[in-house]
């Protein structure tokens, strides 16, 4: 790490240990696998071998006499209490299990509850499933050609496999530029399907209490708040009634928002049993039916004038939502926050316009670390930014250095109608060209494709980059909501009589370190030590209602909920402290100390040595101390923060590679990623997230695809077949900051978690081409990809490779 | 959560207990070793064996060792094993470079030889090792030991000529002194089965010419994993880059890959040429040193 933490100090923050590790590093997490409730019953799903297929008849007798089952679950069952159907984040309806048709391979078909897991598989076996094949929709390009088949023929007056038109900037003023400009460039881009994939799969342990009503269900669940409102509408229990614990949770990275059918079907299974019921997918389920990401086909064309000033970007995106629209993110937002394509240069005009289709794939979809489509946003502009390079015989550094908005720009609202908070790009540039010797590897590339020319000989060596901005934290609630719930995440803070506290968020971990960075949080604010501060989460009885952790808002908006919590707890302790020391609140100057047990004081203005500490206080205000009027006693307090906007992260990413021209390999040699998202709370935490994400990255442009053949069959369901990067396929990652603090957050911080995933793919694949000299090749760059690019006969990714 | 469907299970404790319960179960019993391949198919419910033979107890089956100029390895050596045996590299370094590709430390610390020549995977790398080395392969059964040429062993993907009553006891690799080998691997990861592999083994005579050469292929369709009209045209020819672009061709246009999400058939067949051409490339370097990779 290099480069100025400054803005970043203060009490409380840095680089202290992750508190959870102390349990991780032991083995002693507590996962929803690890759950155990005395007599607990075993969950298993039946699933579709077909793509599209008619259910004539589903026979479950066989399996109801296994000696050890205890109850078949089929479509039938769920319809007879309405709920064969669930509504989704994207104002559709998607199976609970299939009734009518199928419509993926691995949909679900009926759920399987007996006394062990071994038997509840056996009997799978037993369930005998008529099905009548039916032609699939596997291109998405053919999706709404005439002849394709009619996916959802359970929607009314539905005739064809559309779903949805939006379209967001300027049209007009877009085509009059395009008109006038120098140089046009176009691009047909496919950022394929890739799953999230989490180290956990997604699972449940429901718990309905006949006597009480109440149902319990632990589970996997990134918004376990959002989940007990959808518990309540599908199965009808009165929300009061549920209780979500999630436990520790082994990576989301969006696929555990949303809600999977055996989530409900254990729900039922526990209902009808009378006995907690646990389900927990295996690995080919998880990467066969669980909420996929991207699946965009975009053209993009980009219009600059004869100085290389890029002046619009227009662009049409075709978008595969598999068999049912189920995208989680904000309900105006079908395209997610994919306007923001514009990315961090400064364009006059802008239009783009999305087509949604059905196919016969799983459903679900922005999930993995994508800020809701920002990184399909990202790889757009930052691959028709390098066509433009290459088109126009510029140098992909300087034409992005002459086009980036300038610090003086900001607060800027973009040709879509974003309004960036804060930024500084051409440093963030200059700084990562500066750590990568930018003109040394362009030597070495000059010599390298010499040697390369003379003796047919690699490797070659290419040089990538972005400059992308990210946008997270949402809402504000106003314009941004699931399902009708506002986005907007509530806190709780109550500091104990002896001084140490309890924190409680709506958000919730799946790795992200929040038990740590939270204390923080409120030891910035209390000059509590981080170990005084407890952080409960993903208990929706014991927290307070909010949205979740996805789309790096937890630090946007949970963050800023603690803080503003804090806030006010230190202002009832200024009240006490005014009675304590006999003094006018106003008089009393707050000292936030180092961090020991008594917490930060408060001093009486121009009289040294009269101070009282947070601890003294803390145990008065709960004391027998006489309190004036207002203020009532005890410290604690509760927040509702309603973002006033996102907040847009940005970083500058240069990665150099080398590529074997014989067989197609890549080897990233380098990468140089310059992160700004603010200030930093605990910057090692931040730096690990910035790692898993320039993984991440790697992986999607090198490696991890979702594939399907003709027929529909689902050609990446292990982990044999979706690749997900080692340790061997990352370069020591070359990291640094710039810090320029959000304006309108209470602790200048952005949200991080997903800045890399967002920005380092288009880093990795323009080295790679630029490398080859190939001016475009799609995702995901295999040595076959490669290899057939550098033919001319580029590979496309999203349908079989024949 | 994936579970296996009901199995017995036996601990062997001899190899002639392993034959007796094969005989007794037959063909519905498997050997387990590493487990590597096995198991997850049984998770996968892709292999439904009534019977799991054990046979990790037995460690008359591990062990590498050379005798009357034959190395000598056991079949329940682990890769780790392979590729930590001085005795291995000094001979043949092409064992170590394939094992040094084969899945991770993990895999390599239980997963063994034996295991992995009779799953027969089509983009095994063993396979292509042995074919070249031409190895021979020790089976046991009811009637004693028999012998069969690695290059007779694979009777298509997943099936070998070892019957269901017999076990696969040892490998041995003729010594060929001054022959220089080597493996190369194209994979999209590491760890991933290959893409496409080639082995080479090349002994050379007077003048630089091949006097003995063998050519493994992995993954590209070959059921006996041996580019065989490319060793023909090698034998007898100077090994130079020339020859070896002759070989590699012939190794191209005879193997027969399918296409599948590692590539497509052009691909597969020119990493096949191009593969071939590296590992003779390097394994004639290692023969004019001797053999050595130093």
């Amino acid at each position: 790490m290099t480069g100025t933490l400054e803005g970043c100090a203060g009490p409380g923050f840095g680089s202290v240990p992750r508190k959870e590790d102390g349990r991780f590093v032991r083995g002693r997490g507590r996962f929803v696998d690890d759950i155990a409730l005395p007599g607990m019953l075993h969950g298993a799903v039946l699933r579709s071998p077909y793509a599209h297929a008619r259910i004539r008849a589903v026979d479950a007798t066989a399996a109801e006499s296994h000696p050890k089952v205890r109850a078949v679950i089929t479509g039938e069952t769920l319809a007879a209490r309405g709920m064969a159907w669930m509504p989704t984040f994207s104002h559709d309806v998607a199976a609970v299990l299939a009734t009518d048709k199928v419509r993926y391979q691995g949909q679900e078909v009926a759920f399987v509850v007996a006394e062990d897991r071994y038997a509840a598989r056996d009997a799978l076996a037993l369930i005998d499933v008529d099905y009548e094949p039916l032609p699939p929709v596997v291109d998405a390009r053919l999706a709404l050609s005439p002849e394709a088949p009619v996916i959802r023929d359970d929607l009314l007056d539905r005739t064809d496999n559309h779903v949805f038109d939006w379209e967001t900037g300027d049209a007009d003023a877009t085509a009059a530029l395009f008109a006038r400009a120098a140089h046009v460039s176009e691009c047909d881009l496919v950022y394929p399907r890739v799953h999230p994939a989490p180290l956990e799969t997604c699972g449940t342990v429901a718990d309905f209490d006949r006597i009480s009503g109440k149902l319990t269900v632990h589970a996997t669940a990134q918004a376990p708040h959002a989940h007990r409102m959808l518990y309540a509408r599908i199965a009808g229990i009165p929300e009061h009634r549920i209780r979500i614990i999630a436990p520790d949770i082994g990576g989301g990275f969006g696929n555990k928002v949303g809600m999977y059918p055996g989530y409900l079907c254990a729900v039922v299974g526990s209902i009808v049993t009378g006995a907690p019921v646990k389900w927990v997918e295996d690995r080919s389920e998880n990467l066969m039916s669980t909420s996929f990401a991207r699946d965009f086909h975009m053209h993009g064309e980009i219009a600059a004038d004869a100085d290389g000033h890029i002046l619009a970007i227009r662009v049409s995106v075709l978008a595969d939502h598999g068999a049912f629209n189920a995208t989680a993110q904000p309900s105006k937002f079908p395209a997610g926050f994919f306007g923001v394509f514009t990315g961090s240069y400064d364009i006059a005009a802008a239009h783009c316009r999305v087509t949604g289709v059905y196919t016969n794939k799983a459903p679900g979809g922005v999930a993995y670390a994508c800020s809701f489509r920002v990184t399909e946003a990202v790889y757009l502009v930052e691959r028709l930014v390098d066509v433009l390079a290459r088109d126009t015989g510029r140098d992909a550094a300087e034409l992005r250095m002459a086009n980036l908005l300038t610090p003086d720009r900001f607060p800027f609202r973009s040709a879509t109608g974003w309004e960036y908070d804060s930024g500084d790009y051409p440093r963030a540039l200059r700084t990562a060209l500066e750590m990568a010797d930018y003109p040394s590897v362009r030597a070495e590339q000059k010599d390298r494709w010499a040697a390369f020319e003379r003796t047919g000989k690699g490797p070659l060596t290419g040089v990538g980059m972005s400059v992308f901005t990210e946008a997270v934290g949402a809402g504000p609630r106003r314009l941004m909501d699931i399902m009708g719930l506002g986005m907007a995440d509530g806190a709780e803070l109550r500091v104990h009589p002896t001084g140490s506290a309890v924190l409680r968020l709506s958000c919730m971990s799946q790795g992200q370190g929040h038990e740590t960075t939270f204390a923080q949080i409120v030891s910035h604010e209390l000059g509590l030590p981080v170990d005084a501060v407890e952080v409960i989460q993903g208990d929706t009885d014991n927290t307070p209602f909010g949205l979740g952790t996805y789309g790096s808002r937890s630090t946007p908006v949970s963050g800023a909920a603690a803080s503003v919590a804090a806030g006010k707890v230190r202002e009832q302790a200024r009240q006490v402290a005014a009675v304590l020391l006999e003094v006018a609140a106003d008089d009393l100057r707050w000292d936030v100390g180092t961090g020991t047990a008594d917490g930060g004081s408060f001093s009486v203005a121009g009289v040294p040595g009269v101070s009282v500490s947070l601890r003294e206080i803390a145990m008065a205000a709960h004391g027998g101390l006489d309190l004036p009027d207002g203020v009532e006693g005890q410290l604690a307090a509760s927040t509702v923060y309603n973002p006033p906007n996102l907040t847009f992260p940005f970083g500058a990413y240069v990665c150099v590679v080398d590529v074997d021209p014989g067989t197609g390999e890549v080897e990233v040699r380098r990468f140089v990623a310059v992160d700004d998202c603010g200030v930093r709370i605990n910057p090692m935490i931040v730096e690990g997230q910035i790692h898993g994400g320039l993984a991440d990255g790697i992986g999607m442009a090198l490696m991890e695809l979702v594939a399907f053949d003709d027929d529909g069959n689902h050609l990446s369901a292990s982990f044999m077949d979706y690749l997900l990067p080692t340790a061997m396929e990352c370069p020591p990652w070359e990291l640094a900051a710039t810090v320029t603090p959000s304006p309108h957050h209470p602790l200048g911080a952005k949200g991080v978690g997903e800045s890399a995933t967002v920005g380092s793919p288009p880093a990795v694949v323009n080295a790679v081409l630029d490398a080859i000299g190939v001016r475009h090749a799609d995702m995901p760059l295999t040595p076959a990809h490669v290899w057939r690019a550098l033919q001319g006969r580029p590979i496309r990714p999203d349908i079989a490779i024949r | 959560m994936q579970v296996p469907a009901f199995f017995e299970y036996q601990r062997a404790t001899s190899v002639a207990h392993v034959v007796t319960l094969l005989e007794r179960f037959g063909p519905e019993a498997r050997i387990v070793a590493g487990g590597h391949s096995l198991i997850p198919m049984m998770k996968l419910r892709l292999a439904q064996p009534e019977l799991l033979v054990d046979v990790n107890d037995l460690h008359e089956l591990a062990g590498i060792t050379v005798e009357d100029g034959v190395l000598r390895i056991g079949a329940l050596t682990r890769h780790a094993e392979l590729l930590a045996s001085p005795l291995a590299g000094e001979h043949f370094p092409i064992l170590h470079d394939a094992e040094r590709v084969i899945a991770d430390p993990v895999v390599r610390n239980r997963g063994t030889i034996g295991g992995s020549v009779c799953q027969a995977d089509p983009s095994e790398d063993l396979s292509g090792v042995f074919t070249a080395l031409r190895a021979v392969a020790v089976v046991r059964g009811v009637d004693g030991d028999r012998t069969v040429p690695m290059r007779e062993f694979f009777h298509g993907p997943y099936e070998t000529a070892v019957r269901p009553a017999e076990i696969l006891v040892e490998l041995r690799v003729p010594l060929q002194p001054g022959a220089g080998s080597a493996y190369v691997k194209v994979d999209r990861r590491v760890g991933d089965w290959a893409v496409a592999a080639a082995g080479a083994v090349v002994s050379l005579g007077p003048g630089g010419v091949v006097e003995q050469v063998g050519i493994g292929l992995t993954a590209v369709g070959d059921a006996d994993f041996t580019a065989v009209e490319a060793e023909d045209l090698l034998r007898g020819r100077v090994a130079d880059e020339y020859t070896f672009a002759a070989a590699g061709e012939a190794a191209a246009t005879h193997c027969r890959p399918v296409a599948d999400q590692r590539g497509p058939v052009d691909y597969k067949r020119h990493l096949a040429g191009e593969l071939t051409v590296r590992a003779l490339r390097d394994a004639t370097a290692r023969a004019h040193r001797g053999g050595s990779t130093e």
